[in-house]
């Protein structure tokens, strides 16, 4: 566990390092380490605000306030469905539900088997093909229940 | 010579499939032994018809749309590399009636271009407005951009001009420009599909932004579900940095700007310039009480532009054609052009730039062609999830910032999205209250806690509670938030809330309200 938590340290402390000419390097930082661990380690923000000169809660107030950063592990897949009014307008608020009821989870959480997490997303800038998603990354349009189904059946296999 | 078909890298345009048709294209021109070079470019905005394939012809671009990758081997039987007849033939692209009755001065280029070729770019008469800023001094490209009328396209409709001219005569060892990609509001993608498309009209509005007002570094914040934007941004301010447009050196004059691209975290308020001057400066995206300005102490507490996507892109063209030619184009106070973005339940959805004045209803029956679904339209919200739901009945409204504010909403950053007959304004408002909620940055109390009580009570509502009382409270409680909310989150929020109560009052009636769990 201490090696663990050593080895995260060191790596963080080389992102930290990576980062440091940045005017404004936290967020940077908090991005950086989330692509590296899938997460924010709860250890990652002592090194951070040692390196920072910030305190630590300071660092876990940013890393708290915006909605993309992790304290878990996502599951395998990510499904990101809009629930904005554009998307809404084309019956997103349906899509979401069929989604959840499917996946037996509610936004925002991860399925049993941690295959799926299911989030909402406010905008994804395809309006003019709404009802939209992002899945693992990649961006879907013109959603409906097939199209839905077909992606569940795809990241469940 | 190879063939050139163009199929869009535009993040709409892939959401439907574009990347799937480019590679079943280029796969059939290889085993035809056709001379094909696909070229991903930047989407024209007509996303009904995405992905939207063209062919360079002798006898002009070729369109064909929407294509799906199982269309390529008939549009190959069908000889589509010569511009041959197919079931998906759009015909000549300029001449695609939603394309011709346009006025693209922003998006000029968008759409006609490989995103990252700095050649095309200059084929299409880029950066001639940064060469010529460069031979002006930084009163006269502020004056231009003040005399062009131009004003913020984020929203906000503050005289870009004046904004450069704070900056410009602030004293500081050093300035900023700092671009508001952070594009948040529902039914809004033009700063998308610029990024995505024209990355570099973008980069030479910044540099003439840094010449005028004497900035010597840029930052583009952008949010992080546009990845696509951030990937090509990146690799369009690569291309301009080896080629001299960007650095020490801007296009041999001796002037120095650089910038860069910063991601957001998902934070909607971000969009605010003082929250997202906190979140650049690593802090959490909380909103600064004004004043001081940022444009005099901004980012780092330095002097500092913080303009829009869209403003800082309409620089360049002001720069070429000279303001008086940008004011000419619109109505009343509201000049030049503005990229409308019709949305939602439409027809014909997409991008469409032309100078201001058009009337909502052209908008979205002429142009838009009414619902996609087909059922008549019921309700209209511009300006993103804080703009007004406009009923039929103000189809009369035109686009212009005063006759917006005059009838209570506004165009903010020109998103329109379309509701036809079965939405549900009560559920519509209690969905504003609730979005308030979920991205209220916290620092002031009506938004806060307001917006919390502002879903109360539509459930309240909603349950038949003392209906009378309910409605009272809600517009209490709206003018309370309008009034003493330090930024547009919490003091718009009233917007949609009490445009829908005023239009639609039959939806306010008690029932079961169907509300998506948290």
């Amino acid at each position: 566990m201490s090696t663990n938590t050593e080895e995260h340290s060191v790596r963080v402390e080389a992102i930290c390092d990576r980062m440091a000419a940045l005017e404004g390097p936290l967020l940077p930082i908090l991005h950086e380490v989330q692509e590296e661990f899938g997460h924010i380690p709860e250890g990652a923000l002592q090194t951070i605000s040692k390196k920072l000169n910030l305190s630590r809660a300071e660092v876990h107030g940013v890393a708290s306030f915006y909605h993309d950063f992790r304290e878990e592990k996502a599951g395998k897949h990510v499904i990101k469905i809009c629930r904005a009014e554009a998307c809404q307008s084309m019956g997103a608020d349906d899509l979401g539900d069929h989604a959840r009821h499917r996946l037996k989870v509610d936004w925002a959480q991860t399925t049993n088997d941690e295959k799926v997490t299911l989030e909402a997303v406010f905008c994804l800038g395809l309006c003019a093909c709404a009802p939209a998603a992002m899945v693992d990354g990649k961006v879907v349009g013109r959603l409906n229940k097939d199209r839905i189904n077909q992606i569940l059946d795809e990241v469940a296999s | 010579m190879s063939i050139k078909v163009y199929v869009p890298i535009d993040s709409g345009s892939v959401a439907l499939g574009a990347d799937d048709v480019a590679t079943a294209i280029a796969k059939k021109a290889e085993s035809t032994g056709a001379d094909v070079k696909v070229v991903r470019n930047g989407s024209f905005g007509m996303y009904w018809l995405e992905p939207m394939v063209e062919v360079e012809t002798d006898h002009g671009r070729v369109a064909y749309g929407p294509v799906s990758a199982d269309d390529v081997d008939t549009l190959f039987a069908s000889d589509f590399l010569t511009g041959g007849e197919h079931k998906l033939y759009l015909g000549r692209t300029e001449n695609i009636p939603f394309l011709k009755s346009q006025t693209r001065l922003t998006f000029q280029r968008c759409g006609f271009i490989d995103p990252v070729s700095l050649e095309d770019y200059r084929k299409y008469d880029g950066l001639t407005g940064l060469e010529n800023a460069l031979k002006m001094t930084d009163e006269e490209i502020v004056t231009a951009v003040t005399d062009s009328g131009l004003r913020g396209r984020g929203g906000a409709g503050f005289p870009t001009g004046i904004k450069w001219k704070t900056v410009r005569e602030a004293p500081a060892d050093q300035k900023y420009i700092v671009c508001n990609a952070d594009e948040g509001d529902s039914g809004t993608f033009a700063d998308r599909m610029i990024m995505e498309g024209e990355p570099f009209v973008l980069i030479e509005g910044m540099i003439i932004a840094g010449l005028a007002t004497g900035a010597t570094k840029g930052y583009v914040y952008t949010r992080s579900e546009y990845p696509a934007a951030i990937r090509i941004m990146n690799e369009a301010i690569e291309v301009a940095r080896a080629a001299g447009v960007l650095g020490d050196n801007i296009l041999g004059s001796g002037k120095v700007f650089d910038m860069e691209v910063r991601m957001g975290a998902g934070a909607y308020v971000c969009g605010e310039e003082t929250s997202l001057l906190n979140s650049m400066e690593g802090k959490r995206g909380v909103v600064r009480a004004k004043p001081p300005l940022p444009a005099l102490e901004g980012f780092l507490g330095r002097p500092t532009v913080v303009n829009n996507v869209i403003s800082l892109c309409s620089v360049p063209v002001i720069l070429e054609k000279g303001a008086q030619y940008y004011r000419d184009f619109g109505m009343g106070r509201s000049r030049g052009t503005i990229p409308i973005q019709i949305a939602g339940n439409v027809k014909h959805g997409g991008l469409y730039e032309v100078g201001f004045g058009l009337t909502l209803g052209e908008i979205v029956e002429q142009i838009g062609g009414g619902t996609a679904s087909g059922r008549p339209v019921k309700a209209v919200q511009v300006g993103g999830p804080l703009g007004a739901y406009f009923p039929k009945e103000m189809f009369d409204t035109p686009f212009d910032y005063e006759e917006f504010a005059k009838r209570d909403g506004l165009i903010g950053h020109a998103g329109v999205v379309v509701f036809d007959d079965t939405v549900d304004l009560m559920k519509q408002a209690r969905f504003a209250m609730e979005f308030c909620a979920i991205e209220s940055c916290g620092k002031c109390t009506p938004c806060r806690i307001g917006s919390i009580r502002g879903t109360e009570v539509v459930d309240k509502l909603a349950r038949g509670e003392d209906p009378d009382l309910q409605i009272e409270l809600l517009t209490d409680l709206c003018e309370t938030m309008k009034f003493g909310s330090l930024c547009a989150l919490g003091g718009f929020t009233p917007y949609p809330v009490m445009s829908a109560l005023t239009h639609f009052p039959d939806d306010f009636k008690p029932r079961a309200l169907d509300v998506a769990a948290e």
